[in-house]
């Protein structure tokens, strides 16, 4: 029961860690963080164009493009591992109770 | 999926991804978003695969509460988990993207909190399915078919109401150049996605062998 209580404590702690975090972000924003400071950012359609643009502030583009797509690998690499690793542990569980069931002895 | 089959996915995948950044790069820049607007290659289709995701999840778990089939429920947990997933790479990536075209991290508009309502309702499903103990099965499968449909809401969301975040007339109206290196990831993370719930699926399905056994040891 104490365990169940304890577990139940740290899920609530982690879902008020997950709520708070987008909030701090918003508090921390640069000038008028209710209202999106550029407002020319295209929404509804794409316009190609063959050069960059010129630089109009210090907001280092190519950092938050290599932190998107190396996130997105990471993700997806520490995922796959964790399905390797959950499924090694039952692997040699099933390992462990098929041996029990040949020589006919039972679990307590 | 046979072995076979799941190599042969696992390669073309492979081969997708490892050509994906050539296409990103020879993509035009986006007139007002400059370089950044390139994190759209990745952001919109692993956004879309989380839809398709939770819809799975939501038609798995429908099929389970009214057909009682087990290998539902499995493709029901395995769906919610890669929700969750491919919700957090959203979740992050968006805001990396926000901060240089929007200004700030994050706004509290209708997309980004429908958006992490929605990751939220199924992390709700994953920690019921861990501590919510016996029968907890069926309330979880309950939660999936919310939170399956309050996918549309939050694709329309940004049509519906008043949002910075870019309309759904941008993927249709996307131009020559920009199009072909969406659609290619797109259809990459498609694959990934399949390949990703065959393996997690898998695990559900030793488990269940496991627990099986089990109960014949005890007689």
């Amino acid at each position: 029961m104490k365990e169940i209580m304890e577990r139940g404590i740290g899920v609530a702690l982690l879902v008020c860690a997950l709520m708070a975090v987008p909030a701090r972000a918003q508090q921390s924003a640069p000038a008028q963080p209710q209202t999106p400071t550029t407002t020319t950012a295209a929404q509804e359609g794409f316009v190609p164009v063959d050069q960059l643009p010129k630089p109009q502030d210090t907001i280092p583009a190519p950092r938050l493009v290599a932190a998107a797509y190396g996130f997105v690998w990471v993700a997806v690499l520490v995922y796959v591992w964790s399905i390797r690793r959950r499924l090694t542990t039952v692997e040699r569980e099933l390992q462990a109770v098929s041996r029990r069931v040949d020589s006919g002895g039972r679990s307590s | 999926m046979t072995n076979r089959t799941f190599t042969i996915l696992a390669v073309l995948a492979a081969a997708m991804f490892l050509y994906a950044p050539f296409m990103i790069v020879a993509a035009p820049y986006e007139s007002t978003m400059g370089l950044v607007q390139k994190i759209f290659y990745f952001h919109a289709p692993i956004g879309m695969v989380m839809f398709l995701s939770s819809f799975v999840s939501g038609i798995a778990s429908a099929r389970y509460l009214f057909g009682k089939r087990a290998s539902a429920d499995r493709a029901a947990l395995a769906a919610a988990e890669l929700t969750v997933l491919f919700g957090l790479i959203v979740l992050v990536t968006g805001p990396l993207w926000a901060r240089k075209a929007w200004g700030v991290w994050w706004q509290w508009d209708a997309r980004l909190t429908s958006a992490l309502v929605m990751w939220l309702i199924f992390l709700a499903y994953l920690l019921l399915r861990k501590y919510g103990g016996p029968g907890s099965d069926r309330l979880a499968a309950g939660v999936a078919i919310f939170g399956a449909a309050n996918a549309p809401f939050v694709y329309w969301s940004v049509n519906v109401w008043r949002t910075v975040h870019p309309k759904t007339t941008v993927v249709p109206t996307l131009q020559s150049g920009m199009r072909e290196p969406f659609w290619f990831c797109f259809v990459a993370f498609v694959l990934l996605y399949v390949l990703l719930l065959a393996m997690r699926m898998g695990l559900e399905h030793r488990r269940a062998e496991l627990e099986t056994l089990y109960l014949e040891t005890q007689g």
